[in-house]
């Protein structure tokens, strides 16, 4: 069973995210997280990878990073993608940058769910999001996702900003 | 947005002002191409890295509408828009099919359906297996290592048969398998296949989600429910995909991996994209989905109980008559009607159906269903004209046997109609 979250809480998380520490973060342009890092940089949002494998090479022109510590501030969320198991560590290790990077939030993505670490992450004041994708969430709540027929479950009855510049999240 | 109820969504879903023009209703895109901001962004669109649209065959903003609705009615994930209800069905076969595969099908079909499976796919070496419907357990029986679904109608046409769903999903789904419906007679005002187990819905929207009798058109709705990668069976979803660099749509995009296959590999590749225009037509159409449906379904009843009454019909079947083999399925499916076609058999036979409908004044006799006009058609002296008696009977198209799609017209107009029609015809 999916974990279920509100329109606004969702649209409350990407409208107060400015920059992502996207753990996991793939080279190869045909994977779900080099997919999902091209749709957040080309809608505004400053994306940094951290691959341990790749740490000091660039991703689409970001600069990647060993790990969570080696990131210059500010982050407002990291971004999980990887095995469920994994998710306390990172949580753990983005929790001792907390202060440091004004940190918000917590997401985990498509097919990741993982109680321990969205627990540790509340318990410190963090929003938690689990087993969703923030690409998917931006075009939904945005509009642009409807051009695939996917049912966004949102209704419209003001005219929304451009779907490039953010369409109905950049509202109220 | 699940808080909205159905008519709130029927006028609504998938729908907003237009970002340009703040139009309130949905503009008709009536292009065949969008520009590209640049050589990266149509390189990321081809990739399917961003959402946007790239050529009308593949997705059009007024079409997305359509499928967003129907995703939104059907409770699904994702919805798709074809050029027709055919067309959608080799779309979703094509996405699960692969050489040498089969699929498990009711006999109780349509008849475009049957010969669509029976004979134009087995040219892409895809076998068809057909079942009697009415018993469950008989899908079973047929289930082997090569079936890759299992495909019914809700409201089977012609006769109006009502599918037990959700024993026939639990029989597909043992199997690791998707059960497919045809949700066409039904709509999903009737009947939301989806909540009795169904992964993927399709539809002729040409019929009472169109409505109005003046567009051709498909769709597709995909769950979102289905774990495609429970088996092997669906390489077209698990595996990489060499026209897209190797990408995995189930890994990709998860619960939408379905419906974006049929887009990007169905539509891009096979090509039987909707107009537009059509998909316009279909949307207003759908907007008063419920108060048509509802008013159908009360017509046919009343026109049913009077047939079953007058001494020039021999017998009618409609599940929505107590005595009917079907009445116990209607008042579990589809409480709020059993649909607005069936049929009846006259009791003067051949020279009795034939006179019946070059007698009619208000019913139109042609080979459409679920429009706002009464229809009707003699399937033994046109669509089944080919066949011979025996063969008639068996596809229940015997001598005697009429059609009805009941209009929302007046009832009391529908049946002084049928009334002069059947007078003049024993005469």
């Amino acid at each position: 069973m999916m974990p279920s979250y509100t329109n606004d809480y969702i649209a409350g998380i990407l409208r107060n995210t400015r920059t992502i520490a996207m753990v996991g973060a793939s080279g190869n342009e045909m994977r779900p997280s080099y997919f999902a890092m091209k749709y957040l940089l080309d809608h505004g949002f400053k994306v940094v990878p951290i691959n341990p494998g790749l740490a000091g090479k660039e991703i689409l022109g970001q600069k990647v990073y060993g790990a969570l510590k080696d990131v210059p501030g500010p982050v407002d969320m990291v971004d999980i993608f990887r095995s469920p198991d994994a998710a306390p560590g990172i949580v753990k290790d983005a929790l001792a940058e907390k202060e440091r990077f004004g940190l918000k939030t917590i997401w985990m993505q498509l097919g990741v769910v993982n109680e321990v670490a969205a627990q540790m992450a509340r318990a410190a004041g963090l929003n938690v999001v689990m087993d969703r994708c923030p690409k998917i969430e931006y075009g939904r709540l945005s509009g642009e996702i409807g051009w695939m027929g996917v049912n966004r479950r949102v209704i419209d009855n003001r005219k929304p900003a451009t779907f490039s510049k953010g369409g109905s999240l950049n509202r109220g | 947005m699940s808080d909205y109820g159905f008519d709130t969504l029927a006028v609504h879903a998938g729908a907003h002002p237009d970002p340009a023009t703040g139009a309130r209703s949905t503009p008709i895109y009536q292009t065949t191409s969008f520009v590209f901001e640049s050589a990266d962004q149509a390189a990321a669109l081809f990739n399917l890295q961003v959402f946007g649209n790239i050529y009308t065959r593949i997705m059009n903003p007024t079409t997305a509408v359509l499928e967003e609705r129907i995703a939104a009615l059907e409770g699904g994930r994702v919805g798709l828009a074809t050029a027709s209800g055919h067309a959608a069905q080799v779309i979703a076969f094509h996405t699960l099919m692969e050489p040498g595969c089969e699929i498990l099908a009711a006999r109780q079909l349509y008849g475009g359906s049957l010969n669509q499976l029976s004979q134009s796919f087995a040219k892409f070496n895809w076998g068809a297996k057909f079942v009697d419907a009415t018993e469950p357990e008989n899908f079973r029986r047929e289930l082997n290592e090569k079936t890759r679904c299992i495909f019914i109608e809700s409201i089977a046409n012609p006769g109006g048969f009502i599918t037990d769903i959700e024993a026939i999903a639990a029989i597909a789904h043992s199997a690791g398998i998707p059960l497919i419906v045809d949700n066409t007679f039904a709509t999903p005002y009737l009947i939301r296949p989806i909540e009795w187990g169904a992964d993927v819905v399709v539809h002729s929207a040409t019929k009472y989600l169109n409505g109005h009798g003046n567009s051709i058109a498909g769709l597709i709705v995909d769950s979102g429910k289905f774990d495609w990668g429970q088996n092997n069976k669906f390489p077209t979803l698990t595996e990489p995909c060499p026209s897209y660099h190797g990408m995995r749509f189930w890994e990709t995009f998860g619960d939408m991996a379905f419906g974006v296959a049929c887009r990007v590999l169905g539509l891009r590749d096979l090509g039987p994209a909707l107009s537009p225009m059509n998909a316009f037509l279909t949307l207003t159409g759908i907007e008063t989905l419920p108060l048509r449906m509802q008013k159908h379904c009360d017509n046919a009843l009343e026109v049913a109980r009077w047939l079953k009454r007058h001494p020039k019909v021999a017998w009618v079947n409609y599940a929505g008559l107590e005595d009917d083999p079907c009445y116990n399925l209607h008042r579990t499916y589809c409480p709020k009607g059993a649909g607005s076609v069936f049929t009846f058999g006259v009791t003067g036979g051949y020279e009795a159906g034939v006179a019946l409908v070059n007698n009619v004044r208000l019913f139109s006799h042609l080979a459409n269903v679920g429009d706002t006009r009464s229809l009707i058609i003699h399937p033994a002296s046109t669509t089944h004209r080919q066949l011979d008696d025996d063969k008639k009977r068996a596809a229940g198209a015997g001598p005697e046997v009429i059609r009805v799609s009941i209009g929302i017209e007046d009832a009391k107009d529908i049946i002084a109609d049928l009334d002069q029609a059947l007078n003049a015809a024993a005469d």
